[in-house]
């Protein structure tokens, strides 16, 4: 019984929303609607379980001063500050969104930077990667090779200034052999995703109850 | 390798210390961003194709603006996403906007709200910001019905019904074009179930590494146009007439392109005059 309701819900629901596709009209429609406003509500409540997730594991972590436990606490006291801020803004803006509210002042001058500085090293470590693994080591690596150095020229005006060659070439791999990978990619995986979809519907993939 | 041992040039070359890597990356970046403003960038057609799908736009009508990145790919996607707004407020459009990365909407707010000062537009009554709500693929396929039903309210808790610039707004079909500024995997399921599905017609600013991904949309014609990268973003500055941080920013991505493109010719000299030496001291490649 404990797996065989959510398994019939399952199947209920994943036949009438396949259904609701291809027949928008009345009843299926409105209840599509109906269910898709459900989704975006428990789609809600997840991130209130994530939420208490990453309290429960770094207070776990603080609490038992384990290695790194003083990262834990600044994220903890982190995420207590943003939220009172934001509980400010609400009160006295009406907006946590609001340009003059503290939550915007966090949010501009402390998770933007953050965020910003955290990505911008990923260059570093391309322009350390680029001279250290990308090697000729044999033609498919430097078929590899050729092409990301067309497109890197492709993509800035000295290379056209260079020749007309490098912006032309470089469309010319966007559009043909990286489109073909890329269709043929999102098509295996489109294949992929409906195929899983069937065995969810049909009982046969069970994993998720687990 | 003897430590004692004389090196050749190349041996040296092969194996630099990373950090003079960096330091070089750091000094070829930031001095064009400070000693210089960087040219027009001549357009290219899928580029040209998003400017004429906001142009195509008439007064009145409305553009919808989803934020779909947070601050990591903001110096890309940015610079686009004023130049649209510029573009739409030049010509009377309303704007709409949502997103469905919760944290990058702050940025996108700001910028409608400087653009939005720029041109005189008022909120409520030109433009509008609904904000964020969870579970993206339901709150568009919801919006294709309904845009009520998941965005009951502004980003403030203003009923949408009580302002002008939303009251008749009720699902795709009242939104004129989509213009979504990507920078992950939000692209596909808004062609998956926005396009196709509802018909709407959308265009995109994606980073210019995922623009690769929106190349398929792009040709089988489900998207009108595409903004790919910094470098897009600079040919947009370039259609709008109003160059900004796009324009700003192509001298210094020109030259760690060119940077890295060294470090991949030198790299690659190394490893070809060591080769010898490696296999003679029976080392893997």
């Amino acid at each position: 019984m404990k797996r065989t309701v959510p398994l019939v819900i399952t199947f209920l629901t994943g036949t009438f929303l396949v259904i609701s596709f291809f027949v928008p009209h009345a009843p299926f429609g409105e209840l599509e609607q109906r269910l898709l406003v459900w989704y975006a509500i428990v789609a809600g409540f997840t991130m209130l379980l994530g939420v208490d997730s990453l309290i429960r594991a770094h207070a776990r972590r603080v609490a038992r001063t384990r290695e790194g436990w003083a990262f834990s606490l600044a994220l903890l006291a982190g995420l207590v500050a943003t939220v009172v801020v934001g509980v400010i803004g609400r009160v006295q803006y009406g907006s946590p969104f609001h340009i003059q509210s503290p939550f915007m002042f966090i949010y501009t001058y402390a998770i933007v930077p953050l965020q910003a500085t955290m990505f911008a090293l990923l260059a570093f470590f391309i322009a350390s990667a680029s001279y250290r693994a990308f090697r000729a080591r044999n033609w498919v690596a430097t078929l590899l090779l050729v092409s990301a150095v067309i497109v890197m020229l492709g993509r800035i005006p000295i290379g056209a200034a260079i020749s007309q060659f490098f912006p032309v070439a470089q469309e010319w791999i966007m559009d043909v052999p990286q489109l073909a990978a890329k269709r043929g990619i999102q098509i295996g995986a489109a294949l992929g995703a409906v195929s899983m979809s069937l065995r969810i519907i049909l009982g046969i993939e069970r994993s998720y109850l687990s | 390798m003897d430590k004692g041992a004389r090196r050749s040039f190349w041996e040296v070359m092969d194996d630099m210390d990373r950090r003079i890597i960096f330091l070089i990356l750091l000094v070829v970046v930031t001095l064009p961003l400070i000693i210089s403003v960087g040219g027009e960038i001549p357009p290219t057609a899928p580029v040209i194709s998003a400017h004429e799908s906001v142009e195509a736009l008439e007064a009145g009508d409305y553009l919808m603006v989803s934020i779909d990145f947070d601050a990591t790919s903001a110096p890309e996607l940015m610079p686009m996403l004023r130049s649209v707004l510029r573009q739409a407020f030049a010509k009377d459009v309303k704007v709409i906007m949502l997103g469905h990365i919760a944290i990058g909407l702050p940025l996108g707010h700001t910028a409608l709200e400087q653009v939005a000062a720029e041109y005189d537009a008022e909120y409520g009554v030109d433009y509008v910001n609904l904000g964020y709500r969870p579970g993206y693929i339901a709150v568009m396929i919801a919006m294709g019905r309904e845009i009520e039903d998941i965005f009951g309210t502004d980003y403030q808790g203003t009923p949408i019904r009580d302002m002008e610039v939303t009251r008749d707004i009720h699902s795709y079909a009242d939104i004129d074009l989509l213009f979504g500024f990507e920078h992950g995997a939000v692209i596909d399921y808004w062609v998956r179930y926005a396009q196709a599905r509802f018909n709407q017609k959308m265009t995109f600013g994606t980073t210019a590494v995922m623009a690769p991904d929106a190349y398929p949309y792009l040709q089988s014609g489900q998207i009108e146009g595409l903004i790919g990268g910094l470098k897009g973003a600079a040919e947009y500055e370039t259609l709008i007439g109003q160059p900004g941080l796009g324009t700003r920013g192509m001298p210094a991505q020109q030259w760690g392109h060119l940077l890295v493109i060294g470090f991949i010719v030198l790299g690659n000299l190394g490893y070809y005059f060591t080769k010898g030496k490696r296999k003679r001291s029976g080392e893997t490649a």
